[in-house]
């Protein structure tokens, strides 16, 4: 069991995010909370493709004593995390653009008094 | 090298950071293009070169890059790495039977087979890859630095 | 309304705990398709980096995608924060 420490620290990092989406009010720290979830899964799709003792999936000047198909990484999860990662800064700069509106036209921050619609 | 409206940092900031910035654009250009050999690639590289474009308009203010390189230049940049990713990859539909297939592999312009095992990086391997990358690099610079222009100059815009 | 949301949260927080003891073993991942494809890297797409030859030539489909979702997303925020009175 205490091998599998990656994958509770994922699940800790979780719990912070949804924690900052649900409890807080203010809409800067939803945007953080949704950013630490985002990274929380990004760790989980890395640390599935371990191999003990591996290296690099890179043939450019390998060290001498690698086994070819047993001694390197998996390179398909690194490929999702990539794509994984690029969306996430495009959902995040929505998210600010949207953020910057509402403070022009509403005056403030707090998520429980953007509710009706201003006069 | 005199601001008009007092915007941008000191004067010793503007002549560095330009003094800079060919340098960062030119390693940008290194991690793109050699994206099959090292770590690395179109996306790492655009966001290196997306970074350069940031911290010259930190250095000098938003209004005078807006000037030299507006938004109407970077999306242009964009569109075009876009419209070249489709269009190798409709390429490859006609010229071989599936859609984005590899088929420089065995050609005469980047298609050599490096030997199997490890080997220094030889540049002329990879097939459509370096094309590839070198648009996702061009889309991810135009995209990124148009994005962090249009929020600088968002709350100028009331004088 | 803020009671009930504290026990969804400790109950599908311990559920994932739960979850995470049937993980396999963190270093020895159970794939047969990542040999295929380190093993064939260089002969089919001619690079040496096998982690870009899997994001453009064995799931280059995927690339396009996240593409089309980029520009999507910067179109999006250059709708919002357009200024007033650009080349009206």
């Amino acid at each position: 069991m205490i091998y599998n420490i990656p994958f509770f620290a994922v699940i800790i990092l979780i719990a912070v995010g949804m924690y900052a989406v649900i409890f807080r009010r203010n809409l800067i720290k939803i945007a953080i909370g949704i950013t630490i979830v985002e990274s929380a899964v990004n760790l989980f799709l890395i640390t599935l493709g371990y191999r003990e003792g591996g290296v690099a999936p890179i043939y450019t000047n390998l060290p001498a004593n690698v086994v070819i198909p047993g001694g390197m990484v998996l390179p398909v999860p690194q490929a999702l995390t990539l794509t994984s990662i690029v969306i996430g800064v495009a959902v995040l700069a929505l998210m600010l653009s949207f953020i910057i509106r509402i403070y022009q036209y509403y005056g403030t921050l707090d998520s429980k008094k953007v509710r009706r619609l201003k006069e | 090298m005199n601001d008009e409206n007092g915007e941008g940092l000191s004067p010793i900031v503007k002549i560095i950071s330009g003094m800079i910035f060919p340098f960062i654009m030119i390693f940008s250009l290194y991690v793109i293009m050699h994206g099959h050999l090292t770590p690395g690639g179109g996306f790492q590289g655009g966001a290196i070169g997306a970074s350069a474009i940031v911290m010259l308009i930190v250095a000098f203010g938003a209004r005078h890059t807006e000037k030299r390189a507006g938004e109407e230049k970077l999306s242009l940049f964009e569109s075009i790495g876009g419209t070249l990713f489709v269009l190798v990859a409709i390429l490859g539909f006609i010229m071989a039977a599936t859609f984005m297939s590899n088929f420089l592999v065995g050609s005469a312009i980047f298609g050599e087979i490096p030997p199997f095992g490890s080997n220094p990086g030889i540049l002329n391997t990879g097939g459509i890859l370096p094309i590839l990358n070198f648009a996702v690099g061009m889309k991810v610079i135009g995209g990124l630095s148009a994005v962090v222009l249009a929020m600088a100059l968002v709350s100028k815009e009331d004088d | 309304m803020r009671k009930i949301a504290v026990v969804v949260f400790i109950i599908f927080f311990a559920f994932m705990f739960l979850a995470a003891y049937d993980m396999h073993d963190f270093g020895a991942p159970p794939s047969k398709m990542d040999d295929y494809i380190i093993q064939n890297t260089q002969n089919e797409t001619g690079a040496n980096n096998g982690v870009t030859a899997v994001v453009f030539d064995y799931r280059g489909y995927d690339t396009l995608g996240e593409a089309t979702v980029l520009f999507t997303a910067i179109a999006g925020v250059m709708v919002v924060l357009r200024r007033r009175g650009e080349n009206e």
